[in-house]
């Protein structure tokens, strides 16, 4: 593993997160972090997290696992028990970041709460990432993604309104709190390297997703004015009527958002002139002069016209065929993409952003995204494989930490490691 | 309080989301940022509602303004031949330089990485766009609801026998930054070591596209195209959002273990309905979804959401409210972490700004300045920062530099 | 034999001495099987010449050693270099399903009655030999008994204190392993002759039954060439690990103490004194290092108590631990008691005895006392005439031949 790779290079984070916190850990590692993964002995449970390797249930075929886990070291460690512990405090000792995700206030019930820890390790940095935050009303609610994405706010503005508000189908509220956990680690580790002092940073799930609310929530602090789901169509949009954006196509869905005057006038004109091109053209649209349009007095009417006349054309395309196409005569149109459409994006590909990893213990090769930034300097470390259970067990504890075969057979035995 | 960034300087030339939102997470922390804009080319974002009275105008935009909070706002007409001194003086002094046009757009501007490396070799440059610098699609124009799309977010929501329905906005826009922020910090860590600068390329697609690694690998593993399930889950039964007293109030309910579901079925009174077969295990009652959750609606309906919620949790199961944007800035938990910061604007008024989501014990987060109007600092960034003559200054203008 | 028991309808010739054949056998007997023992009136054999006897008086039927492993058995004596001897042998060969036999290599073998010989009589007999080290091989022959074989098997090295001579576990302990396996072997057979009508050979080796225990040990040296050496009572995995004094005479509890929740639990039955505290007890490497002065903590607190006392403290608070019982303590344990440990028959010249049981409970079909162990020669006439059917006549000729001498 090459410690040239990333900024953060002489760096050590001990990972002690679970699903709420690991892809934290995750941006760590390629940020260029030296993380060691603590799970239990006999594996973290969230390797009983599909989706599984060809459907294999089985703790080193989480695809879950794998996802947020590349390039981690993984030990075995029970600090709930005194051995556990002490052996903790001395890979405290030698770390920069601790980053967790138990409970609010589990760790201080176990002499490990950033005022003890602090004390052995006055630079470290505590992260705690939790749902709600680690103080408040709700810091001991128990939590899902769809608890989360609900007092956020954020779930109330999708799906149609004749049904109930609905999430995305795979969760993201952890992830993104995570997300946030690691640029508040960032700050706290930039200004313990200037000062020496570290911290707790105390990082809240909810607080990220809430501030995807953005103006919808400025509507309601301005105005009093509440958006509210609208399912295909367009939120908040003060006209006469709804505005589709989401289409039907040849190959599945796109998304198509008509704006009005200067803003939409290439778009829309470029997309009536496709039209007609291709003998498809609406009449309706051919009259409009798309400079002077004015989204605020278009009738239900009017859109349905539009809509009927767009999504005539959109069916007899491709996803692909409307996007790069569409791209070219300035119209923009964007594919509903499903992962496979993802996947295989001509963007992607040619930035070189899926990275190939190998699996030995899979007999198989997958490709994973690759740095999420692209940096001229200290370049992001490439993904690597996840750890398997106790996989740098020898490594840390042995090598390092200078423990005998015999003590670790006797501290397995005692459920230490 | 000494922050955290105290001492950065930021020059922001980039404007709508993901830029700006990178640029005020460092203001928080006490980076010192100048929001960049010319009269000539407001920030697209002062284009959107909501207004202060729904009166539109430049300055009455809260969208702009909440992503803007602590930092100078001053106005530069790039096309002007003159505004290339101004720019490099701007170089000379930031440590970060950012911008989020499209690409190739910077270049023409003069503001591109090789351009401001010739001013200052060790600058630190991040560029943020929807899909990234280079490849076929860079010039790609796109806004929030499409990139949502083309991540594949869209398409994984809303209900299997109906159309996507997009998550609200600009999501991609709100996530990036914390990707943004991390590597940007982390670069200003590895220059104050080795005095080297280097150019960040962010992508908004590429940085949102590892929320869904497990789904990638899904595909390439199994041959699996993830599909939307309105709020289902594949572990959990119940799992789902329950309509509760009130017009369009609701409560989600996610039940897990047999432990939960004992509990669930206590809180509720044990209704005959919880006994049948049909609900007695997780499967079971994955395969009788739809009535279940009628049937837990017929129960939830007659209470609060609130009370839903309340009740649930005290019994050990994870529950909550469907906040919407009307009652989130009242949400009790948020209130407690302090995330609406109330600052006053100019022409806006008393209006409330979003924190950031994570809290640092010694050098938290302080959001001071609301979003700047137009060019407001002008002087004060010009004269005092950069430190022009004030003749220089007053020529400048006149010639309209400054648009 | 009253309700049916499972070996209602199992016959066997047992030939079997000492220990390990007769536990063996032991198991068909007491679930109802017909089980005849053959011995020598001129020759009879090692346990029933073995102390303690009867009021410490000598005598073949007195002996307690051979009592406790022969009940519910018929025993006869027969002249086996008689020739009418032989043919009485090998008539009750021939009406048995199963032969046992535990002499050393050679001997059926000199009286004809190898597999071989005894399939000709009864071609799908299962016959059962168990010795030391097996039928084949170069110490086939050998003899000896459990005794020697604890220390060839790798019991004796194992047990004692590392400063000091090995020290055996209590006598010929791979008697009491060889059994179980043979016994499950000799039920599988009957199994399998009952589905295809064939018989076969078990060839029992009390040396590799014995080393069968011990084979995490074993595959320690195999794969890490490690060599096990005794440890007293210490265990890797557990401390506190050991047996402690109690108050009185030569009385002792063992605690076992695997977990941080049970050194918690430990440290609460014991009072939470301060030496409880002490951080290098606190975790499970630091009571390790220390043992020895742990251990002589609380041993200081066992003296005070009975082993009882001990026990029941511990146990309370969920430790393991154990009075160490003396043979008098086990007569008088109580859940040996409620499982019907011992079987109390009465017995012509050993009085009311105490035999050993069955050690699991079958909720159908339970082992049964029905017979105390047999005075030497006391069912000639009762499996010649009543088992074999033979006739007064026939069975007095036999007599006066000298075929039961």
């Amino acid at each position: 593993m090459s410690q040239k790779d990333g900024p953060l290079s002489s760096c050590r984070v001990l990972d002690l997160t679970d699903e709420k916190g690991l892809f934290c850990g995750k941006m760590l590692v390629d940020l260029g972090a030296d993380v060691i993964k603590i799970e239990p002995p006999g594996g973290d449970p969230c390797r009983n997290v599909g989706p599984f390797y060809r459907d294999i249930p089985d703790p080193e075929k989480s695809l879950y696992w794998l996802s947020f886990n590349t390039g981690k070291r993984g030990i075995t460690l029970n600090i709930e028990v005194s051995d556990g512990r002490r052996i903790f405090r001395q890979l405290v000792e030698r770390a920069d970041i601790v980053i967790e995700s138990y409970e609010p206030g589990y760790l201080d019930s176990l002499g490990l709460g950033y005022s003890d820890l602090s004390q052995i390790n006055p630079g470290l940095i505590l992260t705690s990432i939790s749902p709600f935050g680690e103080t408040g009303p709700y810091k001991d609610f128990k939590a899902s993604d769809i608890v989360v994405m609900a007092l956020s706010g954020y779930m109330s503005l999708s799906g149609d309104p004749d049904r109930p508000p609905v999430r995305t189908s795979f969760p993201i509220a952890y992830c993104f709190g995570a997300a946030g956990a690691a640029a508040g680690t960032m700050i706290a580790y930039y200004h313990r390297e200037l000062t020496g002092e570290g911290q707790w940073v105390d990082a809240s799930a909810q607080q990220a997703v809430a501030s995807a609310l953005l103006n919808a929530r400025m509507h309601w602090d301005l105005n009093r004015v509440e958006l509210k789901r609208a399912g295909p169509y367009r939120v908040g949009l003060s006209a006469q009527g709804k505005q589709l954006i989401n289409f039907r196509c040849k190959d599945g869905y796109v998304n198509f958002v008509m704006f009005g005057g200067k803003t939409g006038a290439k778009t829309n004109r470029g997309l009536t002139q496709w039209m007609e091109s291709e003998g498809m053209g609406s009449d309706f649209m051919n009259e409009i002069d798309w400079d002077s349009f004015d989204m605020a007095r278009v009738s239900q009417d009017d859109f349905d016209r539009f809509e009927g006349d767009i999504e005539r054309f959109f069916l007899t395309r491709t996803k692909s065929e409307l996007y790069e196409e569409g791209s070219k005569r300035g119209v923009t149109i964007y594919p509903i993409s499903t992962i496979r459409d993802v996947f295989e994006d001509p963007q992607l590909e040619a930035r070189d952003f899926w990275q190939r990893v190998e699996h030995p213990e899979l007999d198989a090769t997958l490709l994973y995204p690759g740095p999420f930034v692209k940096c001229s300097q200290t370049q992001l470390r490439p993904p690597s494989r996840a750890p398997r259970i106790g996989e740098h067990n020898q490594e840390i504890y042995h090598n390092e930490l200078g423990m005998s075969p015999e003590e670790l057979v006797m501290l397995r035995q005692a459920k230490a490691i | 309080m000494k922050q955290a960034l105290e001492g950065v300087k930021v020059a922001d030339f980039s404007w709508v989301g993901v830029g700006p939102i990178i640029a005020r997470i460092l203001a928080h922390h006490g980076a010192t940022v100048v929001h960049i804009e010319s009269e000539t080319a407001p920030d697209p974002l002062r284009a959107l509602a909501p207004y202060k009275d729904n009166i539109s105008g430049l300055n009455r935009c809260a969208y702009h303004a909440c992503l803007n909070d602590g930092k100078y706002g001053v106005t530069l007409n790039l096309r002007h031949p003159k505004a290339k001194g101004v720019v490099e003086r701007f170089v000379e002094w930031a440590d970060v330089v950012s911008e989020s046009f499209a690409p190739g757009v910077a270049a023409r501007l003069g503001i591109s990485y090789e351009d401001v490396r010739e001013v200052k070799p060790d600058i630190i440059m991040y560029s943020s766009c929807n899909l990234g610098q280079t490849g076929p699609h860079a010039r790609f124009r796109g806004f929030g609801t499409n990139l949502v799309a083309l991540v594949g977010t869209t398409h994984l929501t809303g209900w299997p026998d109906r159309m996507p329905t997009p998550p609200y906005g600009a999501l991609t826009d709100v996530i990036a930054p914390l990707f943004g922020v991390s590597a940007l910090v982390a670069a200003l860590d590895y220059h104050r070591k080795t005095g080297k600068g280097q150019y960040l390329d962010l992508s908004q697609f590429e940085s949102t596209v590892h929320f869904l690694t497990p789904l990638i690998l899904d595909y390439q593993a199994n041959g699996r195209v993830a599909q939307r399930t309105g709020n289902t889950s594949p572990y959990a039964a119940p799992h789902g959002v329950y309509p509760c007293k009130g017009h369009d109030r609701w409560c989600a309910i996610a039940v897990h273990t047999p432990e939960e579901w004992k509990a669930f079925c206590k809180v509720i009174d044990n209704p005959d309905w919880t006994k049948d077969p049909r609900f007695s295990s997780v499967l079971a009652r994955r395969r009788n979804e739809e009535e279940l959750n009628r049937l837990i609606g017929e129960w939830t309906i007659g209470l609060s959401a609130e009370e839903v919620m309340v009740k649930m949790q005290e019994a050990g199961m994870a529950a909550g409210v469907v906040e919407t944007p009307g009652t989130i800035q009242d949400n009790p938990q948020l209130k407690h972490r302090h995330h609406y910061r109330a600052l006053e604007h100019p022409e806006i008024g008393l209006h409330h700004y979003d924190a950031t989501p994570f809290t640092l014990s010694k050098t938290p987060c302080d959001l001071k300045m609301p979003g700047p109007c137009l060019g407001q600092h002008n002087e004060y960034v010009y004269t005092k920062i950069l430190g022009i003559s004030d003749e220089e200054f007053v020529a400048l203008l006149g010639e309209g530099v400054f648009e | 034999m009253t309700s049916k028991e499972v070996f209602h309808d199992v016959k066997v010739v047992d030939f079997t001495w000492a220990g390990a054949g007769p536990i063996t056998t032991k198991y068909l007997a007491d679930y109802g099987a017909t089980v005849v023992r053959i011995e020598s009136r001129s020759r009879p054999g090692l346990l029933r010449t073995t102390p303690p006897y009867k009021d410490g008086i000598p005598g073949v039927d007195r002996a307690a050693y051979f009592g406790i492993y022969n009940p519910n058995k018929y025993g006869m004596t027969i002249n086996m270099n008689h020739s009418q001897g032989m043919e009485l042998v090998k008539r009750l060969i021939a009406w048995a399903d199963v032969v046992a036999e535990s002499f050393t290599v050679g001997v059926m073998e000199k009286w004809g009655l190898s597999y071989e010989e005894i399939t000709k009589i009864k071609p799908d007999v299962i016959m059962i030999r168990t010795n030391m080290q097996g039928h084949t091989g170069p110490h086939c022959r050998l003899p000896g008994t459990g005794v020697n074989l604890v220390g060839i098997s790798g019991y004796a090295h194992l047990c004692g204190w590392p400063d000091r001579l090995p020290s055996n576990p209590y006598g010929p302990y791979t008697d009491t392993i060889a059994p179980r396996f043979g016994a499950a072997m000799l039920i599988a057979a009957l199994d399998y002759r009952r589905k295809t009508g064939k018989g076969q050979l078990i060839d029992v080796s009390q040396f590799e039954a014995g080393v069968n225990f011990i084979a995490p040990v074993m595959m320690d040296y195999f794969v890490n060439g490690r060599v096990a050496n005794r440890r007293g009572n210490y265990s890797p995995r557990a401390a506190p690990h050991n047996a402690y004094r109690c108050k009185g005479q030569d009385t002792w509890c063992v605690i076992a103490v695997f977990t941080e929740e049970e050194w918690k639990a430990f440290c609460e039955a014991v009072g939470s004194p301060d030496w409880t505290k002490d951080e290098r007890f606190s975790f499970f490497l630091g009571r390790k290092a220390h043992e020895p002065e742990l251990d002589c903590f609380v041993e200081e607190w066992t003296l005070n108590r009975t082993a009882e006392e001990v026990m029941a403290l511990m146990q309370a608070k969920g430790v393991a631990a154990g009075v160490v019982e003396t043979s008098a303590d086990l007569h008088r344990d109580p859940q040996l008691k409620h499982r019907n440990h011992f079987w109390v028959m009465d017995h012509r010249e050993l009085g009311s005895f105490s035999y050993f049981g069955q050690a699991a409970v079958l909720s159908g079909t339970p082992a049964q006392p029905r017979m105390p162990s047999p005075c030497l020669g006391e069912h000639n006439e009762h499996v010649c005439r009543e088992i074999l059917e033979m006739s007064e006549a026939e069975f007095d000729e036999l007599l006066v031949e000298g075929v039961f001498d």
